[in-house]
């Protein structure tokens, strides 16, 4: 219960660590430390409005959730499953502003194989991405991004994938590159942070979830695994039909 | 359960002693060895340092708070401090207070004191029991007033009370019986005050006859049946099986937690080998009472359910077969305590989690987590359903409302 | 100005694995022992139950159970031309944090090292010449001998319980195991895991080529185990969650499960979560420690003093507190003096990854423990002829699977684009059906003279001190190791039936941002000989003799296994050096 309290704290004031009451340092001594209701699960992302994108933005990320990951007969495309709404809750909380990473200047550039070096955290590098690509596509087709047809916004997606299309202040290619990454991470990812909706991308690759006990399938080789996928929130199963 | 527990019904509160004492250390000689080894052997039968400690507080200076249904009674300092302890108590008044519930100004002590398990030993228990108190470092810790309610602040009303449920005496051995069941049945009725937790009580805490050892619901947990009963007790178990649990706090089918843990903590791993098995072969001896007939069948949408969960989130360690690992996760096919009458205390640990004790012989302490962030009210009582219902004998389904109530009533526990 | 507490007999700094193993072994003499821990309390129930440990993005992408490098990280770069940067963001390893450290987030894996390991520039030279060693190569041989660790190997295998099949039992040979590991007194103390379907394929495969495969020795169990100090484990049940997470059903060996329980009953024992010691105190004399001053989570300095100081925290950070604390010369390349931050080393690892038909494969990948695995050691350390191929060091190749985490691990044959609906289908085709070893190739990572741990220039932590520089690159030997290990690996795999590869060669320059394991090795290393050693065969500081420092920091170089194991033995080692012979006359075990 205390943990659960403290996230509601962290989670309001982004303050992570030597700050609450409740983080400090302790004596452990004699026994094993117990607690009732001691842990520290993640919150339910819960549906409703963007609470990082605008309202462009969050058409913008749609449109590239289904262009990345394009709905068909048998799963859901990106939109559906919550990939824009999965990135944007990331976007809203620690990973959004590096929380936790080391942000002490001096910000020099240096080879790409040492690393991210800038203050811009993936929050900020969206936001300026998806205006520099709202900003191009409205240059190049009077439209934005989310308003092209199907087929030009495969055209500016594989130009900016190619480095064919630049983007203004603004790397095309890495951002580009990013967002793939992050919606499909929404389509992995436990439901629970707003992605992989029905655990559409579960099922589509045959995953069966945060399970934990596979002793009795260890050695039947080659056999489908029997069980549907659960999330740490459970599954329809968990519910009397 | 002792220790801790008795303060359920209520039994215990020495008189504080405020007022002006003459000074009688006792006839009891503090430098007798034998005499304190002896007290201090029964103390931890007694399990006096349960009650008379507070959390960490120095041992035996009281302070702790006994619940029980009509209040919390703070226990007292029973160190040899002049002032604050029982330094200035005669040996007759210790005897009465530990055998008699009579405090020192003569006045009623509350029962969460077990006088009426404790009036079981004899006079020379009580003054070996002293002695080894007088053998302690004095502790000067006054203790805070209790906080029962009218009419329960009234002491003289628990006259009434003894008249009711206090049957004062030593043990009459059963010559009927083998030496080691008297010893048992010493041990269980008298200093270890089993009945405290394990026995049901009458509206005003007093042992329901009827359903002695039979288990009972108490600060939030249910204390299980311990008769032989086979569904519900210790039927399965044997004496080994009972042995190794007090020795150990776990055995190949389960493990001790909450107030057990630390009645086996603080007084059955601390029992010899001979007393633990004269209470096993005691305990063996009570026939109980089986529960089983008459159960409705259960929907099978629930037993879909239940098992769902159970397979997802409670194999990891009780298995897939429910069998556990023998002393590091607890059987669920053959664990008694998840059958019990009252699901009382497996709800509250699916909700809330809990850890076994931990024992020179069993020193992992193994957790189990909460689920009650996960799981809801419906969600717990189908997976308890399940699991009372897979293997071993069947018990009731535990409803949704039960789960609501163990939810509510734990919330604000810190225990 | 740090508040003083009463004095102890011993203070250890860092609450992992080799922190708990002394601790425990310390206590048992009757020491009054305080552990300080910079990270919090952990413990499955708790810390990582099974209702919410398997989250994929949580744990490993989002680096939970680590160090944020905002409390504290190093810098970088490959050369000493180049201007170091900061790793803002950990990526080529993972430096542990809490209670338990690395113990609670590794696979398992339980390897012993090779006895020629030890003696590495002795037997090198003598087999090969000293001109078949690159000119700039500074191994050398450890000053501790694998028949004088066996007894401790040994000790920590069944301390964890371990599960495997000896393959050299007191010097005969035994089918099934690993022919070539050194001698070992007696079989692993719980039988081998069984193998899922990929592991048992490439194990065929293996064979069929003409080597001898055999289980990864595991310290994920078997079977239930109870250890020598009566505390009990679980059998893995096959998560796939190991690595990066911690065990929710006590089957992984950790200090949890093995130690702690036992130990945090004495009462001669103390530990203190959330305190970060940040010095190690010495007198004037500048040979004797004093104790640590360390600062708690409100930010409160506070000075432990003790007779004995065991500093046990993770390789890297023993460096850096031996830096910071002024004890022993720090390591200057250019004039080749000074030994703190000497020898530096990492792992040389690759990988390849198998697609195959998912008609006829379904592997059920996501079925797998930490330390699973088949592989095949003929081509580690010296077990064959290096003369025709030019380079020195190996490594172990094996379907080492863990799992398949499905942000990680949803892989597309090579050539498939990166998005769109080809992306999606190759996805949904492939998942079942491939083999993503992870580490697949495990190789050495041998010493150079200019790779090499120091004090930044620039950048500073939280407390204002410098940060750790590392300097580091691959050289051409590790490259033509890998490049070799790697080809014969692809060729088992190819073996198994795959239709495509990919093969992924590790290659320069050396990059902070892929992960390439955790085993960071060397900068305070052991040896016979102060002027190229930190520690002494004991692992005793040369400088301060009340000063023991544990871990892989202490590894001249690294050969190609896992270290835990190596960490561990060389621990109990260390601890009875000094219950055995330190404690009775304080002072140099060895003359310098």
């Amino acid at each position: 219960m205390i943990n659960l309290r403290r996230r509601e704290f962290l989670a309001g004031t982004a303050v992570l660590l030597f700050t609450a009451a409740t983080v400090r340092a302790a004596t452990i001594t004699g026994r094993l430390p117990w607690a009732p209701n001691a842990g520290n699960p993640p919150p339910q992302v819960r549906l409703g409005p963007w609470e990082f994108f605008s309202g462009d933005e969050g058409r913008a990320m749609d449109a590239l959730a289904d262009c990345i990951i394009p709905p068909d007969a048998e799963t859901l495309g990106g939109k559906d499953a919550g990939c824009a709404v999965f990135v944007d809750r990331q976007l809203a909380g620690p990973y959004g502003q590096q929380e936790g990473l080391y942000l002490r200047p001096p910000f020099q550039a240096g080879a790409k194989n040492q690393g991210h070096q800038s203050e811009k955290g993936p929050a900020q590098s969206y936001r300026e991405g998806l205006a520099a690509l709202d900003r191009a596509c409205r240059e190049r087709y009077g439209k934005s991004f989310a308003e092209l047809s199907g087929e030009d916004k495969i055209a500016v997606l594989t130009a900016l994938e190619k480095g064919n299309l630049k983007l203004e202040g603004v790397d095309g290619a890495s951002f580009f590159a990013q967002v793939v990454k992050d919606v499909q991470m929404g389509l992995f990812a436990d439901p629970i942070y707003g992605g992989n909706r029905d655990m559409s991308g579960w099922k589509m690759i045959g995953y069966p979830g945060a399970r934990y006990n596979y002793l009795d399938w260890v050695n039947r080789h080659n056999e489908r695994f029997p069980l549907p996928p659960v999330g740490m929130t459970g599954n329809a199963q968990w519910s009397r039909s | 359960m002792p220790s801790a527990f008795t303060r359920a019904l209520g039994f215990a509160a020495l008189l504080s002693c405020l007022a002006t004492c003459q000074v009688d250390a006792g006839a009891s000689d503090p430098q007798e060895f034998t005499q304190i080894e002896r007290g201090r052997y029964l103390s931890v039968l007694s399990d006096c340092g349960g009650c008379h400690t507070a959390p960490g507080g120095k041992p035996f200076a009281g302070g702790r708070a006994i619940e029980t249904p009509f209040g919390n009674v703070i226990s007292p300092n029973v160190t040899p401090d002049l002032e604050t302890g029982i330094g200035a108590w005669s040996d007759k008044q210790f005897d009465a207070a530990v055998r008699r519930g009579i405090g020192r100004t003569g006045a009623h002590l509350y029962p969460a004191m077990p006088y009426n398990a404790y009036t079981m030993m004899s006079h020379d228990d009580v003054l070996a029991i002293r002695a080894y108190l007088n053998s302690l470092e004095p502790v000067r810790n006054t203790r805070d007033t209790n906080t029962l309610p009218f009419p329960f602040n009234i002491r003289s009303v628990m006259a009434v009370w003894n008249a009711l449920y206090f049957r004062a005496g030593d043990y009459k051995p059963n010559p009927a019986k083998s030496a080691e069941w008297n010893r048992g049945k010493f041990i269980v009725d008298g200093p270890a005050h089993c009945g405290a937790c394990h026995t049901p009580k009458t509206q005003l805490g007093g042992d329901r006859a009827d359903q002695y050892l039979e288990g009972a619901n108490l600060q939030g947990w249910s204390a299980p049946d311990i008769t032989n009963a086979r569904a519900t007790g210790l039927g399965n178990w044997t004496t080994d099986d009972i042995a190794s649990y007090l020795k150990s706090g776990h055995n190949r089918f389960t493990a001790a937690t909450g107030p057990m843990a630390e009645a086996v903590e603080l007084s059955t791993s601390q029992m010899t080998d001979d007393d633990r098995t004269a209470i096993a072969i005691y305990l063996k001896s009570l026939p109980g009472k089986e529960h089983a007939s008459g159960l409705a069948p259960i929907d099978a949408k629930v037993m879909t359910a239940g098992g769902a969960i159970y397979r997802d989130q409670c194999s990891a360690c009780h298995g897939i077969e429910g069998k556990g690992v023998p002393y590091l996760f607890p059987s669920l096919v053959d664990s008694t305590m998840v059958r019990a009458k009252d699901p009382t205390t497996v709800i509250r640990m699916v909700l809330r989690g809990a850890r076994s004790v931990g024992t020179r012989g069993e020193p992992t302490a193994p957790g189990m987590p909460s689920y009650g962030w996960q799981l809801d009210d419906r969600q717990v009582a189908d997976v308890l359903s399940y699991v009372r219902n897979s293997g071993g004998s069947p018990a009731a389904t535990v409803d949704p409302s039960d789960v609501a109530r163990v939810r509510s009533e734990t919330t604000a526990r810190s225990d | 100005m740090a508040r003083k507490l009463p004095k102890k007999d011993v203070v250890i700094v860092g609450f992992g694995w080799t922190g708990a193993i002394m601790a425990n072994e310390l206590t048992d003499e009757g020491l009054d022992v305080i552990a300080f821990e910079r990270g919090p309390w952990r413990d499955a129930p708790t810390e990582f139950p099974p209702g919410y440990m398997q989250d994929e993005l949580r744990y490993r992408v989002r680096h939970e159970l680590f160090l944020r490098p905002d409390q504290l990280t190093f810098t970088f770069r490959n050369n000493m031309r180049q201007t170091a940067l900061p790793i803002r963001s950990w990526g080529a390893f993972m430096p542990p944090n809490g209670v338990g450290g690395g113990g609670v987030h590794w696979n398992g894996e339980m390897w012993r090292f090779l006895p020629s390991d030890f003696v590495l520039k002795t037997h090198l030279t003598e087999r090969y010449g000293a001109a078949f060693l690159p000119a700039d190569m500074t191994i050398q041989d450890w000053g501790v001998t694998y028949d004088e660790l066996e007894p401790h190997y040994d000790r920590f295998e069944y301390l964890c319980g371990t599960s495997g099949t000896a393959g050299n039992l007191r010097g005969k040979i035994q089918e099934g195991g690993n022919p070539f590991e050194g001698p070992r007194s007696r079989p692993y103390p719980t039988p081998a895991q069984p193998q899922p379907f990929s592991h048992t394929l490439f194990g065929k495969a293996a064979r069929e080529l003409g080597y001898k495969p055999f289980p990864q020795p595991s310290g994920n169990l078997s079977q239930a185990y109870t250890n020598p100090l009566g505390l009990r484990l679980g059998p893995c049940t096959y998560c796939g969650f190991c690595e990066w997470f911690g065990c929710s059903n006590y089957s992984k060996a950790s200090p949890q499960t093995t130690i702690l329980p036992y130990l945090i009953r004495k009462p001669n024992f103390t530990l203190r979560d959330k305190s970060e010691v940040i010095r190690i105190n010495v007198d004037r004399s500048g040979q004797r420690a004093t104790g640590v001053t360390y600062v708690d989570s409100s930010g409160e300095q506070w000075e432990q003093q003790a007779d004995l100081v065991i500093l046990s925290a993770y390789a890297l950070f023993n460096v850096q507190l031996l830096l910071h604390s002024q004890i022993g010369q720090p390591y200057d390349p250019v004039t080749n003096t000074g030994v703190v931050g000497r020898n530096y080393t990492h792992q040389t690892i690759s990988s390849v990854n198998g697609f195959f038909d998912s008609k006829k494969f379904n592997f059920n990948p996501f079925i797998g423990s930490g330390s699973i695995g088949m592989c095949v050691d003929e081509f580690n350390g010296d077990n064959f002829d290096h003369g025709p191929h030019g380079f020195v060091g190996g490594g172990y190749v094996g379907q080492v699977q863990t799992g398949a985490r499905p942000i990680e691990s949803t892989l597309v044959p090579p050539g498939t684009p990166k998005w769109g609906p080809e992306w999606k289908k190759a996805v949904r085709d492939n998942y079942l059906s491939t083999v993503k070893p992870g580490t697949g190739v495990h190789g050495s990572f041998y010493s150079y003279r200019d790779v090499y741990l120091d004090l930044d220039t620039t950048y500073k932590d939280r407390f204002g001190r410098p940060l750790m520089r590392i300097t580091m690159d691959l050289k051409d030997n590790e490259i033509k190791q890998n490049k070799f290990l790697t080809d014969k690996f692809a060729e088992i795999i190819k073996a198994m039936g795959a239709e495509k590869l990919a093969v992924q060669y590790r290659t320069a320059p050396y990059d902070i941002t892929t992960y390439q394991t955790t085993h960071l090795n060397g900068g305070a290393i052991m040896g016979t000989d102060p002027k190229t050693s930190v520690l002494n065969r004991y692992l005793q500081s040369w400088d301060v003799p009340n000063l023991f420092v544990m871990g892989a920091s202490a590894f001249p170089q690294n050969p190609g296994y896992n270290p835990t194991l190596t960490v561990g033995a060389l621990a109990y080692w260390s601890a009875s050096a000094i219950r055995n012979q330190y404690l009775r006359k304080p002072g140099r075990l060895v003359d310098a």
